[in-house]
């Protein structure tokens, strides 16, 4: 009976978890920077990730990165390198890792952590430019990281 | 600045980044008279750049053909409602700025070297902070707003009559520890974004962000009449709209902070010349 019950505790627990997924403070990264499982327990949709990609509002990936397959949406940045072919030579652990907190993969680098909640000086309000209020939640949910790794692995030449 | 990451691009923004590249080889002279270096060797406290450039230099033909004339300067029509001011008597001491200083040019030379430590007050001063000293201590007059109408009308006046003169701010002796801390303000990476005024205007001026043409960050226009906003706009309130835009809880203008930020990016720019009312998009 008892073991039984703990069984179906930790069966109940799973599931908690499967649903809810990592939270950013909770996400391990391997020595080089990448996270091996979905971190919203579901897989990515990549026209939903394309979506993330060009939306000043969410990734604007593109405000520092060219994509060649993106192309009717102006402007794309300079800062970051071509995501041409990415989907060919990463892998997508090493994808989520980098749009999750790519500080893992390359140390100092500008681009932003897009699932990361702590450590920040003085993290604002959104772009209120006034202190922010209890918790941070992080630039992409974890479904949205996983949507953006989909697409990514779709850029291939 | 637009905001970078997130809505919003103005049609002037689309217009710029689409039909026009900016001519990174031109020279800047006003009224076909005012010669301006747009180009120096950095100096020499500055490890990682070699070559400054204003803030001139990237923007686009039709944006630099604008500083070019000053009819055609949208920023020199507050100059004149500055020149209104200058003359005007105000406070219980019956004084303008004219009874003490006499014509706007006697200034000439003022905007290249201030933030300024002042030995009487034992601070570092920026233009506005003497304004309102001038106004409070010698006129009897209210202080003017930091970064008000009335304040930037008159940095705008004062920074035109030393255009073309080199700025020489001094970052040693009494100054050097402000100077100090607004080099750490410069490297410390703000807000969510995780981003220092050095991640975009040391090591990406010249790409684009989005539809941004980035530039190494010069305040030597200062005041700037933005086609974006169609005003003149202050140093601290350009710094509060580039560390809003890191997703961070930005300092005030006039504040400690930004009077150091201010002195230090000042001192980037030592070697390049005063041009304000400077034109940007
Ligand atoms: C502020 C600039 C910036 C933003 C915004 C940005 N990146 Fe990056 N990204 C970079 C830079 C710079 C690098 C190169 C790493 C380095 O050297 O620092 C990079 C690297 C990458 C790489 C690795 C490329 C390779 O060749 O292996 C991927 C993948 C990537 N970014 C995806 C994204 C996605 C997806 C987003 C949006 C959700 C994004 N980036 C937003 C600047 C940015
Ligand atoms: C996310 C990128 C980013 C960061 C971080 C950033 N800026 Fe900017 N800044 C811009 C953009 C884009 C512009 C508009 C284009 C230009 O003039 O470079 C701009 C413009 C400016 C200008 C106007 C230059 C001119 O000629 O009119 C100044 C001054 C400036 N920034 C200073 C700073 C300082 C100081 C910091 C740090 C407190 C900072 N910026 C942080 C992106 C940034």
């Amino acid at each position: 009976m008892k073991q039984i019950l703990s069984a179906s505790v930790a069966i109940f627990a799973a599931t908690v978890a499967f649903a809810e997924g990592v939270s950013p403070d909770n996400v391990t990264y391997s020595e080089y920077g990448e996270v091996e499982a979905s971190l919203s327990g579901q897989p990515g949709d990549a026209a939903a990730g394309l979506e993330i990609m060009v939306s000043r509002g969410k990734g604007n990936c593109i405000a520092c990165h060219q994509v060649t397959a993106l192309e009717e949406y102006p402007f794309h940045g300079e800062v970051g390198p071509t995501l041409d072919g990415v989907g060919e030579y990463r892998t997508a652990a090493e994808l989520r890792g980098i749009v999750a907190n790519p500080k893992f993969t390359y140390e100092g680098t500008i681009m932003p952590a897009f699932y990361r909640t702590s450590g920040f000086i003085r993290p604002g309000d959104a772009y209120t430019g006034k202190a922010a209020q209890g918790e941070l939640a992080p630039l992409l949910t974890a479904q949205e990281i996983e949507d953006v790794v989909a697409y990514l692995l779709t850029l291939k030449d | 600045m637009k905001t970078v990451f997130k809505g919003g691009v103005t049609a002037v923004a689309l217009f710029a980044a689409y039909a026009v590249q900016a001519d990174q080889e031109a020279n800047l002279v006003i009224n076909e008279d005012i010669e301006i270096t747009v180009r120096a060797d950095a100096p020499e406290h500055l490890e990682n750049l070699s070559t400054i450039y204003s803030g001139w230099v990237f923007r686009s033909s039709e944006t630099q053909a604008l500083q070019m004339d000053d009819f055609e300067n949208p920023g020199m029509i507050f100059v004149d409602d500055a020149i209104e001011a200058w003359n005007t008597v105000e406070g219980s001491e019956g004084e303008s700025c004219a009874s003490c200083h006499g014509a706007p040019e006697e200034l000439a030379g003022v905007r290249a070297v201030y933030p300024k430590w002042n030995d009487e007050a034992e601070e570092v001063r920026t233009i506005a902070m003497q304004v309102n000293d001038c106004r409070t201590s010698q006129m009897g007059a209210e202080e003017w707003k930091y970064d008000g109408g009335d304040m930037i009308n008159m940095e705008a006046l004062i920074a035109s009559v030393s255009r073309g003169m080199t700025v020489n701010v001094a970052t040693d002796g009494p100054a050097q520890s402000m100077w100090e801390k607004g080099r750490d303000i410069y490297y410390t990476r703000f807000g969510q974004l995780d981003l220092s005024c050095a991640n975009c205007h040391e090591d990406n001026y010249d790409n684009n962000i989005r539809a941004d043409h980035l530039s190494q960050g010069q305040i030597n226009g200062f005041p700037t009449y933005r086609l974006k906003n169609a005003k003149l706009n202050g140093v601290h309130s350009r710094f509060r709209g580039c560390i809003r835009d890191t997703r961070a809880e930005t300092y005030g203008v006039g504040t400690e902070e930004f009077i150091a930020l201010e002195l230090y990016v000042a001192s980037r720019g030592n070697g390049l010349s005063v041009e304000g009312p400077s034109v940007r998009n």
